[in-house]
């Protein structure tokens, strides 16, 4: 087997190819199973071991040859947090499932109250410190390349004419491409890559295969771990008992304790990925397992390629070069397969988990605020925006790996590049950690502490990096900026004789953590900040399933938060020193009780509702976060009780208006029944009176058998006009009772008036010679056309005139009819020259039995119904009988509208 | 000169009717018809009895039997009252204003002659 490199990247090639087919199938079959093989706790933890790169696999060779035993720092870390520590992984992961936390940045961002100023900015530094870990891969990934090719007989194939920026522009830009393949096919709410996750694990198999396989290649051809040793001790070489300082060891294993929790790949596949929390159980003695298995044979190689390989040879490529030298090409293959995966896999996970922080929180954010109002419906269309920013993001960390690589491709060591990213990326870790454990620390503190860190870095530790590459750099090492000594970035402040490394992690961690507690100690907290902080600290507190009724988990502090701010603060406070009283404890100290919680929760209702107190209460006490549906959903529900209370009102104040006109209607009707009740009195009067007078005269009759002739004729005459009275009494009662019930018991069809007033004035005329009364007939029309029935409307007339004849007590009786056309309607006045009705009865003039004083006192007392009974009629033919005010003696006036055929006659 | 009774009344068939049932049982018999005029010819003419009805013009015949209770010298006047309305509403007022006797329209003439007697007896002796 001949090895080249075309036949090199065409395995490569081949078995990215393999990995689609791994994330593609994984992600099939946790679609379709929950739980299975994938999500077993060894896949969990082969997925962490993505920690172990190509700077593992290449470079802990390389630097256990040149500095010794440094190299087990970078595993002693992260083996120190797994089993040490293993209670803030638990933590972290319990309060990320609970927060739907979906990187590092959400994490703190979260914690110190939502601060989108704090995600945006742990992005930005994420993605500027990452860089150099990228390129760390590009450049072992390019070295191995070229290692191989350096060593083919056939020379460099198709690479001929690539340099190694070349090569290592192609590696990115394939590994962008492999990257948008693999992790932007779509979003995920919980930001989980079953497939790929598969894969990585995948490739930590194979990496581990092939460290452990090339390590006992090595192991067999030296004749033994003894041999190697020994060996290595003759030609003089004694790394594995070469002295480091105190203050390196000390903060690489510090730096790869911080990187394993901060790291944002790290974060992704123990945090965000994790799909049960027992998984940490098995990961926290399987990962370090691992790093032992992947660490065991670094140093034999180390020391055997020290001495078997010339002088001069590149010591981070013995894995791949021992093989080769020893004409071992599978192996090799075999090797440089290993180191392959190691790359990849970082940097898949390393450009997704970044992408993810990129668009959640830089591109998303952007959007929503450019589209705030627009309403973004179109789910579609956010989801390929998202997808898009990702895939940008992704070509962006790339080329930012790339440039890093491009400037400082002088220096040729892996692992230096590597501590440079952990120093950066362990600066989130006092914000984290404070986050976590510490109540008071606050967003603004944590954010000027991560930025101060950052620029200590940036000038300590990334920009030394560049003085190979860059005059100007080394200058400013030797003598500081513009001279000023104190600002060396290796010797800041005058700090001489440290490590690089330790020196920067040393100023940038100081300043850092002094600032967060400095800073949190002097500001305060938002209201939501104290919030999140409760329920990042409760995280363990809270049972599952444990929402009501509501325990007694939450510090009184937080009761006191929410209480102010639904009752006010005096109100609160009255509440609070109520309970402390009661329970003789002091403020600070008080243990909520489940009754005073509850206590609490009704007076919250009072103010918001019950539902809204207890969703409130509720995620203040078990800890859940209130998140913006949920806030939505109580303002909703307030507004509905607001909605409501007003709409009680508006009822109420319907049912209040109904009641009046109730009360109204009832005293109407009441009125009407005392109406009815006097009607009937009355009735019963008019009736009783003649029939009195009938009774007693024909008891007389009956009795008084001898009376004179006359006197019994007399009688008998009085007996006859008494029951005519009473026939016509019952007659007009009747007739008036049917009028006012609104029925018309006739038809109106066109007629002429004054054919009707012509017959009435016939009719009244033997009644008027009777009283020597003049009927005089003054103005008249000649002719009317009305819609009326002609015997009503004469019946009316004759009423009138009648009257008019009958109590007039004048000397001279006058009447005087006159009609005429006034607009649209027929006027009939009828005039007499009598006293006219006095101003005390005129209001009572139209009342039934109602009486004038005139009326009684003469002989024809009728039963008073006369004149409502006009009116009532005149009111069925759309007309109106009036008494005319102001005339001497009486005047009654009819008005009559004229039909349409008058109007016709009239204008034609 | 004073009279047996005196008829306060309205309606001028009924006048007649009383008048020559009254006249026919042996007693002198003179008329009012306005409630206004009662109490004075109730002074000046002294009757023995008042027969009194309530439906009058200008003064009810409640509001005069007040008037008469309340003056002393008319205050022991036996009243008898007629009324057409019939209810008892109207009986009770009337007993509680003081009236010796009621009765009802139509009535019966024999009644009111027995009870006229009862009256007139009753204030004979007193």
């Amino acid at each position: 087997m001949t090895l080249t490199a075309d036949l090199v990247i065409a395995t490569a090639v081949a078995y990215v190819g393999l990995l689609f087919l791994i994330a593609y199938v994984g992600d099939r079959h946790t679609r379709n199973r929950t739980g299975g093989f994938l999500r077993s706790p060894f896949v969990y933890t082969l997925s962490i071991s993505v920690y172990c790169t190509s700077w593992t696999f290449y470079g802990a060779v390389g630097s256990a040859a040149r500095t010794g035993l440094e190299f087990a720092t970078i595993y002693l870390g992260p083996t120190l947090v797994f089993v040490g520590w293993w209670f803030i992984l638990r933590r972290l992961v319990r309060i990320s499932h609970d927060q739907r936390i979906t990187s590092i940045a959400d994490l703190v961002s979260s914690r110190f109250g939502k601060s989108s100023r704090l995600a945006v900015l742990i992005t930005i530094l994420a993605v500027i410190v990452i860089s150099p870990y990228i390129a760390l891969q590009l450049k072992a990934v390019t070295s191995s390349i070229e290692a191989i090719a350096g060593a083919s007989e056939f020379g460099r194939g198709s690479l001929e004419g690539w340099d190694d920026t070349g090569l290592a522009f192609g590696v990115a830009a394939c590994m962008a491409m492999f990257t948008i393949l693999f992790g932007t096919r779509n979003v995920d709410a919980k930001e989980q890559h079953h497939g790929v996750v598969a894969a990585i694990a995948f490739e930590a198999v194979v990496k581990l295969a092939a460290l452990v396989t090339v390590g006992v290649f090595v192991v067999y051809i030296s004749g033994g771990a003894d041999a190697i040793f020994a060996n290595a001790a003759a030609a003089g070489i004694e790394v594995h008992s070469t002295y480091t300082a105190a203050d390196r060891w000390i903060s690489s294993t510090l730096l790869a304790a911080g990187a394993i929790i901060c790291l944002p790949r790290q974060f992704q596949v123990t945090v965000v990925e994790n799909s049960d929390e027992n998984h940490l159980r098995t990961a926290c003695w399987l990962f370090p397992t691992y790093m032992v298995a992947m660490s065991l044979f670094i140093l034999p190689i180390a020391l055997y390629g020290l001495t078997a390989m010339p002088t001069g040879s590149n010591p981070d490529m013995f894995t791949l070069t021992l093989p080769l030298a020893a004409g071992n090409d599978g192996l090799a293959l075999f090797a440089f397969i290993g180191g392959f995966s190691s790359a990849t896999s970082m940097i898949i996970l390393e450009s997704i988990a970044l992408s993810i922080m990129v668009s959640n929180h830089i591109v998303v954010p952007i959007m929503l605020r450019m589209t705030a109002g627009d309403g973004i419906g179109d789910g579609l269309g956010v989801r390929r925006l998202i997808l898009n920013a990702r895939r940008f993001s992704i070509i962006l960390i790339l080329f930012l790996g790339f440039s890093y690589f491009y400037l400082t491709r002088g220096s040729d060591a892996l692992a230096p590049i590597g501590l440079i990213s952990f120093t950066g990326v362990v600066q989130f870790l006092p914000a984290v950690l404070a986050g976590l454990f510490w109540r008071d620390a606050t967003a603004k503190a944590a954010t000027v502490a991560i930025f101060v860190g950052f620029l200590v870095w940036l000038w300590s530790s990334f920009m030394p990096s560049f003085s190979s590459s860059s005059a100007t750099v080394a200058a400013i090492m030797a003598d500081g900026p513009f001279g000023i000594g104190w600002l060396r970035p290796q010797s800041l402040f005058g700090l001489e004789g440290l490590d690089p490394l330790a020196h920067a992690a040393f100023w940038s961690l100081f300043l850092n953590t002094t600032i967060l507690i400095v800073g949190s100690l002097i500001t305060n907290q938002s209201a939501l900040e104290h919030v999140q902080a409760a329920l990042f600290l409760n995280v363990f507190r809270k049972q599952a399933g444990e929402a009501n009724p509501i325990r007694s988990t939450a510090t009184a502090d937080d009761l006191f938060l929410v209480a102010r701010r639904v009752l006010g603060h005096q109100r609160a406070v009255n509440l609070f020193s109520e309970e402390a009283k009661q329970t003789r404890m002091p403020w600070t100290n008080l243990e909520p009780s489940t009754a005073f919680i509850r206590q609490l929760e009704r007076e919250l209702a009072g103010s918001i509702g019950a539902a809204s107190a207890h969703v409130m209460l509720s995620k203040v006490v078990s800890g859940d976060t209130v998140s913006l549906e949920e806030v939505m959903q109580m303002a909703d529900e307030t507004q509905q009780a607001i909605e409501y209370s007003q709409e009680l009102e508006r009822t109420s104040a319907e049912l209040r208006a109904t009641a009046e006109k109730l009360e109204v209607a009832n005293r109407e009707l009441r009125r009407v029944d005392m109406q009815k009740d006097e009607f009937l009195s009355q009735v019963s009067h008019e009736v009783r009176t003649p029939m009195t007078a009938i009774r007693a005269f024909t008891e007389i009759l009956m009795s008084h058998r001898n009376l004179a002739t006359d006197a019994r004729e007399r009688f008998v005459g009085t007996i006859h006009k008494e029951s005519l009275r009473l026939t016509s009494l019952l007659d007009e009662i009747l007739d008036l009772s049917t009028l006012e019930r609104g029925e018309r018991v006739w038809e109106n069809y066109a007629i002429d008036a004054e054919e009707s007033l012509d017959q009435a004035l016939g009719v009244c005329d033997a009644l008027a010679r009777q009283n020597n009364t003049t009927v005089k007939s003054g103005t008249r029309v000649g002719k009317a056309i009305i819609l009326a029935d002609p015997y009503r409307l004469s019946q009316v007339m004759i009423n009138l005139v009648s009257n008019a004849i009958k109590y007039n007590e004048a000397p001279h009786p006058e009447v005087e009819i006159h009609s005429r056309i006034r607009g649209r309607n027929y006027v009939v006045e009828v005039q007499d020259n009598g006293l006219g009705i006095p101003e005390e009865e005129k209001p009572h003039i139209f009342d039934k039995f109602y009486r004038g004083r005139s009326g009684d006192a003469t002989p024809y007392a009728g039963a008073g119904l006369g004149l409502p009974i006009s009116r009532e009629i005149i009111l069925r033919m759309n007309g109106k009988l009036e008494l005319v005010s102001g005339a001497e003696g009486a005047c009654f006036r009819i008005t009559l509208p004229l039909s349409d055929e008058q109007e016709v006659s009239q204008s034609g | 000169m004073a009279i047996d009774i005196l008829i306060a009344e309205d309606e001028p068939s009924i006048i007649e009717a009383l008048d020559f049932v009254l006249k026919r049982a042996g007693w002198s018999v003179n008329t009012v018809t306005e409630g206004d005029e009662i109490l004075d010819a109730v002074r000046r003419q002294s009757p023995r009895v008042l027969l009194l009805d309530v439906m009058l013009p200008k003064r009810s015949g409640f509001e005069v039997l007040k008037q008469i209770r309340a003056d002393k010298v008319t205050a022991s006047l036996p009243v008898l009252v007629l009324t057409a309305k019939g209810q008892q509403q109207d009986r009770r007022i009337a007993e509680e204003l003081g009236a010796d006797a009621f009765i009802t329209k139509p009535y019966s003439n024999a009644d009111v002659v027995s009870t006229v007697r009862t009256l007139l007896n009753g204030s004979t002796k007193t």
